[in-house]
């Protein structure tokens, strides 16, 4: 089977955001970057049909120079080669813009099967995986918890709300967007890291006059809603206070 | 005019549905509501008790059961012959696995996961989280319209929907659907085992997140919740990662609380999580990072190591 994974690079959860002067965009030139958590779930997954059923995993993203640190990494946990849609402006792009520059670049190697994360922690627009699936003209469904290969289709275990669960059958080639925690992730060894210096990362251009459907006007820090009092001091004397003020305060217990 | 897509499964309304009425209410144009399936007509009466211009029910045989292909084809005629300028939904996880779909199909812009709007040059801004809601975005759809805009559950509030003098009048459209080219076989709905911890009954909830760092900390935790009388629960990742089991997460995918006392042990407060708490009475975070979003919303807050702070507070109660 041949197997697509996209990954987006997105700056680390404890990065503290600041905003540039425009207030159009944050300033990332200082920030750490990491493989996007539910692509990471993505990876191990397809490694794991990969060994499975046997094929090929091919990591693809889109983005800037920078990305190919998050390629190399997937590389090193086992994807056999890379596809980097290379151009600074994807850095910034909408999920509009992202999918159809993945499109171009994925759509003459006719996967089977290509999975993704459900969101991205930057925009999260939850949207990538399902335009992409449209895009290259296959089925798709989301949020998945559980992948069968059967019959030369698919059974998949989708996540609805509050605790309920669906299987959902389909044909390949199709799409999913997988769900963080549908397994447990591994990580590059020594020798995998040595390895993934010798794969194949192929960069392409993405297709001219991609259009954005969604402009950032202004970005900003939500107001409080809620009067928080911060309680300070040593942490013997904080926990003191903090329990004063619920039990006479609050009145929690 | 602004159609807002109504969810219902097995002829029941999805609740999260009345919220892009009120949205669509506030943005002053003609609203009309769509609700796809077979069945519905209970969902489409109840529907229609709120102020709209008018309730569609969208049926075909093939919409009986819901699948992304099905829906798509059918709101996509439906958008064409109706033309509305808005398309406004709940972001639900249903509404995750179409809509996307259906902006491609028409080639139109789909803003998800809103939480406001406001006027902006003759049509809207909205608001959005981005960054795990660290930070917000205004938001413009760009080219023509329908821009299709999906509101976060819980973002606007029910108890806001304006309701009709008497019932808005309902029309039964027939869908176009060509059931052949549906690609997903659904199978029925089930849950996974009988939820042995109900955290919705719990008083009192101490949860933790990512700031735990590793399963063996989670023991502290558990003292701390002893200490007083409170259930432990736990943000995704701790679940995910396999530290509490899944039935003790609480977040949209987990379960919705709303205890007298919540207290959050390195729990950065992701919009995930929040929409499960944010009905707590009193919520109190305990995070090293003083910009967490938790705090936004937390009562009272102190930032600090967890693990000098809960032992702390566990010795405080024991005073």
């Amino acid at each position: 089977m041949k197997i697509a994974v996209c990954v987006k690079q997105v700056v680390t959860r404890e990065w503290q955001v600041r905003l540039d002067d425009a207030k159009t965009w944050v300033r990332d030139q200082d920030a750490s970057f990491e493989m996007n958590e539910p692509d990471a779930y993505a990876l191990e997954e397809a490694l794991r049909l990969k060994e499975k059923h046997s094929g090929e995993v091919v990591v693809c993203s889109a983005g800037p120079a920078r990305v190919s640190q998050v390629l190399r990494e997937a590389l090193a946990r086992g994807a056999d080669r890379a596809v980097h849609v290379k151009d600074d402006a994807l850095a910034t792009a909408d999920a509009f813009v992202v999918a159809e520059a993945l499109a171009g670049a994925m759509r003459e190697e006719r996967f089977d099967l290509v999975l993704t994360g459900l969101q991205s922690d930057d925009h999260g627009y939850a949207q990538v995986g399902v335009l992409l699936a449209e895009k290259l003209g296959v089925a798709h469904a989301t949020i998945i918890m559980e992948v069968k290969v059967a019959d030369g289709g698919l059974r998949v275990k989708r996540e609805l709300e509050g605790g309920w669960f669906q299987w959902v059958a389909m044909p390949l080639p199709a799409l999913l967007t997988i769900q963080s925690g549908i397994n447990q992730l591994r990580y590059a060894t020594l020798k995998g890291i040595m390895a993934a210096k010798k794969k194949e990362i192929r960069e392409v251009a993405p297709s001219v006059g991609l259009a954005p459907k969604g402009r950032i006007a202004t970005l900003y820090f939500p107001e409080k809603t809620k009067q928080t009092r911060m309680i300070g001091g040593a942490p013997a004397e904080a926990a003191k206070e903090l329990v004063r003020v619920l039990r006479e305060d609050a009145r929690v217990f | 005019m602004i159609l807002v897509i109504a969810e219902q499964r097995e002829g029941k309304l999805n609740r999260a549905s009345w919220e892009p009425i009120v949205a669509a209410q506030r943005a002053a144009q003609p609203v009309k509501v769509v609700v796809p399936g077979q069945g519905a007509d209970a969902a489409a009466a109840e529907l229609a008790a709120a102020e709209v211009d008018e309730v569609i029910r969208l049926e075909h045989d093939a919409l009986s059961v819901y699948t992304a292909d099905g829906y798509v084809q059918a709101l996509a005629a439906l958008i064409a012959a109706e033309a509305p300028t808005h398309v406004f939904f709940s972001h639900t996880y249903q509404a995750r696995d179409f809509a996307p779909m259906l902006g491609a199909r028409l080639d139109r812009p789909c803003l998800t996961d809103v939480v406001d709007l406001k006027p902006h040059d003759g049509g809207f801004a909205f608001a959005r989280p981005m960054f795990q809601a660290r930070v917000y975005a205004w938001v413009v759809a760009e080219g023509p319209t329908p821009h299709l805009v999906s509101f976060q559950v819980g973002a606007y509030k029910v108890d806001q929907l304006a309701r009709g003098g008497g019932p808005a009048p309902v029309r039964t459209v027939a869908a176009a659907v060509d059931a052949a080219t549906i690609r997903q076989k659904p199978e029925p709905p089930f849950r996974e085992a009988k939820q042995a911890v109900d955290l919705t009954q719990a008083e009192r909830i101490v949860s933790v997140g990512r700031g735990i760092k590793g399963p063996e900390h989670i023991a502290v935790a558990q003292q701390l919740a002893d200490a007083l009388s409170a259930e432990l629960a736990a943000s995704r990742p701790i679940c995910d990662a396999g530290w509490l089991p899944m039935e003790r997460q609480v977040g949209s995918s987990g379960q919705t609380v709303a205890p007298k006392l919540y207290l959050a042990l390195g729990i950065s407060g992701a919009i995930q999580h929040v929409v499960g708490m944010k009905g707590a009475r009193t919520i109190v975070a305990v995070n090293k990072d003083a910009e967490a979003p938790i705090f936004e919303i937390a009562d009272y807050g102190i930032v600090g190591d967890i693990f000098e702070v809960v032992p702390a507070v566990i010795s405080a109660l024991k005073e």
